[in-house]
């Protein structure tokens, strides 16, 4: 094989630290069972973040609106569950499909203007949901949110395994949807229209004249990201039996593209990354100043940007030492 | 006499008070090698950018093959085969050359759309980039991030992406802008080396370049095309010359 | 339905003054900032300290309200935001949200989270009743001083040095500066006036919009809205955009009190669907 052919494909091969972050995961849930409650909501929101990662990292799109999808997802699981059937798959794929058309109809509104705009319209979406579960009370339980999801047992091949109050059932439940998604995003993000997403990311011009239909890249990009974010979404209603209205708030959309930054844009990992040393901050802090956790967050914001982003995850480049 | 292969006809762009493309017909024949020269401002670039998609005219038609295109998109003209090179090196910051050429081969084997086997799976992307690298010297930093290449491989990327799409017609946009001189005949050395049956629309300041390499000439001027003819008749056209030549190219032309 | 009409237009004007600094920051600097509804927070909160705690008359609150909101932008810009005006759209987003929620949970912490209250003077109190139309005597005074307000800075812009110098840095940052324009100055001028007038603005919308410490983030995708549809380039633009905001929101909050703010979201949506670059931007506008 020709030394570019092999360069070709070294892109695509896995790394070491790429096996040890899934063994890692698998791991966690053996050695960890008293944590599992925590390590599944660190699990949705990394799964949450990769989602982000594929329209922000990988196709550059800043979005703030990007809990819509994750709120929809939660909800349409949330209400499969009570009023149709509480199987959790089946309730999955459900969250997934209706995130999935949502995407596909917003990925309309992201196609053209600014970054402004965008970032108005990921926004205005988010929000509208936002009203509209709070207006649909009858259906969605509105300010109160929507208690008693009580799923039915999880069929799986070594036999049907109830959701217990530890949580290691949901723990496990949701690895396996956490890391089923990143291998499919894995083959997505290095197949040629992975490659395509970031060109398209770099310049959108030149991804044009190189024959690249930006607009099809996106709305399916765009999709995928809102399917893969329902997907979050219905785990965390699935597992923690509960909706509500926060699921569709500013903070969650703000809060999901901090972990991202603080795990690294654009190698799909950090969304992981991130979600793992944002939680265990988050609980941190939290155990210090209850309320001010949004001070210390806000400062970290700051100070991140002042210093540079690239530096978080370089801390070679710390104190001057050029890669 | 050669098939017409790109034509435009009664082109206008109109925007603002102005109007940099004004009632241009030209016909580009195939395996051209035609120039596009005019002073500054004289809406050459604008008109790259009509015949590629990027801007849409006010009236007039654009014709490839026989084909109306005036209302076709910017990806799908490339993949019609009309490609340009842009003025200022429009790359992909953060992919390596490698990839760049490899996602333009993709392009237009018309396999960027696969989304489950990685890019380079296909064997048919590797040999093309290979020959390319090393077309123009880019085979000791296929793998580097773009962002970090020096400007004279960039400048060598920037027109490799477009070769790597195989056009049928090629618009170069200044392309050995900012190159030094010692390695500008080098780029035209590849443009020449390209397949007779490719036409190449040039647009290009440096004179000797011009001669050396096209043989039939379009000049612009305030956006309407002002003579039209092989080189040797146009650098010998009084009023091109007073428009636009200097002096010391007229000692060229006959010395 | 008059009346509604007047409150609208009373409210669209409050907009207007709030999200001006907003507009502008963003037509002349590029930056996104989100942040903007916190100097709007901080204006109101001069003014209802001044006034309960200190006793100072409402009208003199105003000045003071924006000279202090000034100040801090004018300590702000160079200190923090000169740095990151080249930096990519993310990271202004991010910087201006971390800044939101300092700001935000920095009042809560020293002022508490409860909404204050001010005692308008009593000749603002009340209103005027013409036939059919209830002009309340507070948004009467909003709309006159918001407007002289406008027309001042129209003014402004079209008159003085300054404002030619403004237009000029706004339309071609790196050719104005190439003209040996302080672009540095004009830049820290700006975004001082700016968050002054949002912080005005926060003062004279204490009693209608309400202050806690919520309100930057409540209110901030109504400015970035008025910022949106109007684009940055006129100021105008953003003048009839907030117009068209403050009347919507009223009317749709009063007749269709169901849907809520969700008649403004949808409304956005779809003008920003057909005009991506806002409704009034120029041609060719637009980042």
């Amino acid at each position: 094989m020709s030394a570019v052919a092999q360069a070709l494909r070294a892109h695509a091969r896995w790394r070491w630290w790429e096996l040890a972050t899934f063994a890692a995961l698998v791991l966690s849930w053996l050695l960890l069972p008293g944590q599992s409650l925590l390590l599944n909501e660190i699990a949705i929101l990394a799964l949450f973040a990769v989602s982000l990662d594929l329209i922000l990292g990988y196709s550059g799109i800043v979005s703030l609106g990007h809990a819509a999808f994750f709120g929809i997802g939660s909800y349409a699981a949330a209400l499969f569950a009570k009023l149709v059937m509480p199987d959790p798959w089946v309730g999955m794929v459900v969250a997934i499909a209706v995130a999935a058309l949502l995407g596909a109809l917003c990925s309309v509104l992201i196609l053209r203007g600014s970054d402004l705009t965008r970032l108005m319209v990921t926004l205005g979406v988010a929000s509208i949901l936002y009203e509209l579960a709070n207006k649909l009370d009858w259906l969605t339980g509105g300010a109160d949110g929507l208690p008693g999801v009580v799923m039915g047992p999880l069929r799986t091949p070594f036999g049907a395994f109830e959701f217990d109050l530890g949580g290691r059932t949901a723990y496990a439940y949701t690895l396996f949807v956490l890391i089923l998604c990143v291998l499919l995003a894995r083959r997505l993000v290095h197949s040629p229209f992975g490659t395509s997403l970031q060109a398209l990311r770099d310049n959108r011009l030149r991804a044009a004249s190189i024959g690249l239909s930006v607009n099809a890249r996106l709305v399916v990009v765009y999709t995928v990201a809102a399917a893969i974010a329902g997907a979050a979404g219905g785990l965390l209603a699935q597992t923690t039996g509960f909706a509500s209205l926060d699921v569709f708030e500013f903070h969650r959309s703000a809060e999901v593209m901090l972990v991202l930054v603080i795990g690294g844009t654009g190698y799909l990992y950090g969304g992981i990354f991130g979600a793992i040393v944002f939680k265990l901050l988050h609980d941190l802090v939290s155990a210090w100043t209850p309320q001010y956790w949004n001070f210390w967050l806000g400062l970290f914001l700051v100070i991140l940007v002042l210093v540079g982003r690239e530096k978080l995850t370089r801390p070679w480049t710390w104190f001057g030492a050029k890669r | 006499m050669s098939e017409v292969v790109l034509e435009t006809r009664g082109l206008l762009k109109r925007f603002g008070g102005i109007t940099p493309t004004n009632d241009v017909s030209i016909q580009v024949e195939k395996g051209a090698r035609r120039a596009l020269i005019g002073p500054n401002g004289a809406g050459k670039t604008t008109l790259i950018n009509l015949l590629t998609g990027v801007l849409e005219p006010t009236a007039g038609s654009i014709w490839l093959d026989g084909q109306d295109i005036t209302q076709l998109a910017p990806h799908k003209r490339v993949r019609r085969g009309v490609v340009r090179t842009f003025q200022i090196n429009q790359l992909f910051g953060e992919l390596t050359p490698l990839q760049s050429l490899g996602l333009a081969v993709a392009s237009h084997l018309g396999i960027s759309g696969g989304w489950w086997k990685p890019l380079g799976s296909d064997a048919r992307v590797a040999p093309a980039c290979e020959t390319l690298l090393a077309q123009f010297h880019l085979s000791d930093v296929m793998n580097q991030p773009v962002k970090h290449l020096a400007y004279g491989k960039r400048r060598l990327l920037e027109i490799a992406t477009a070769l790597a799409c195989e056009p049928r017609v090629l618009l170069l946009d200044e392309p050995v802008a900012g190159v030094p001189e010692g390695e500008r005949q080098e780029i035209f050395d590849i443009v020449n080396a390209l397949p007779a049956d490719v036409s190449v629309l040039l647009i290009e300041h440096d004179m000797d370049l011009v001669f050396n390499f096209a043989s039939s000439v379009t000049v612009l001027v305030n956006g309407a095309v002002f003579a039209e003819g092989d080189v040797q008749a146009i650098s010998n056209d009084p009023r091109v010359k007073a428009v636009y030549l200097g002096e010391s190219t007229e000692e060229r032309a006959h010395g | 339905m008059l009346t509604l009409l007047f409150d609208g237009i009373a409210y669209g004007m409050l907009l207007f003054v709030l999200a001006v600094g907003l507009a502008v920051t963003l037509g002349l600097m590029n930056f996104i900032n989100l942040a903007h509804g916190a100097f709007a927070m901080a204006g109101g909160y001069i003014t209802v300290l001044l006034m309960n705690r200190l006793g100072v008359p409402f009208l003199a609150t105003l000045p003071l309200a924006f000279l202090g909101t000034a100040l801090i932008g004018a300590l702000l810009e160079p200190l923090l935001y000169r740095r990151l005006y080249g930096k990519p759209h993310l990271d202004q987003v991010l910087f201006s949200i971390g800044l939101v929620f300092m700001a935000v949970t920095g009042v809560d912490f020293i002022i508490g989270s409860t909404q204050q209250n001010i005692t308008l003077p009593a000749w603002l109190q009340g209103r005027f009743d013409i036939s059919w139309i209830g002009i309340g005597k507070y948004r009467l005074f909003i709309i006159v001083v918001c407007a002289a307000l406008a027309i001042g800075l129209q003014w402004m812009l079209s008159n003085t040095r300054f404002g030619s110098q403004l237009r000029a840095s706004v339309d071609d940052p790196r050719v104005a500066g190439g003209l040996g324009l302080n672009v540095n100055r004009i830049f820290l001028l700006t975004f001082a006036v700016g968050s002054g007038l949002a912080g005005l603005g926060g003062a004279l919308g204490a009693e209608i919009l309400g202050l806690d410490p919520s309100f930057p983030l409540k209110f901030m995708i109504y400015f970035l809205i008025v910022v949106s549809v109007g684009g940055t380039t006129t100021l105008t633009g953003p003048l009839l955009a907030a117009l068209l905001l403050g009347i919507a929101d009223v009317a749709g909050k009063y007749y269709v009190p169901k849907l809520g703010a969700f008649i403004v979201y949808t409304l956005m949506i779809v003008i920003l669907l057909l005009r991506p670059q806002g409704l009034f931007a120029r041609a060719g506008g637009g980042k």
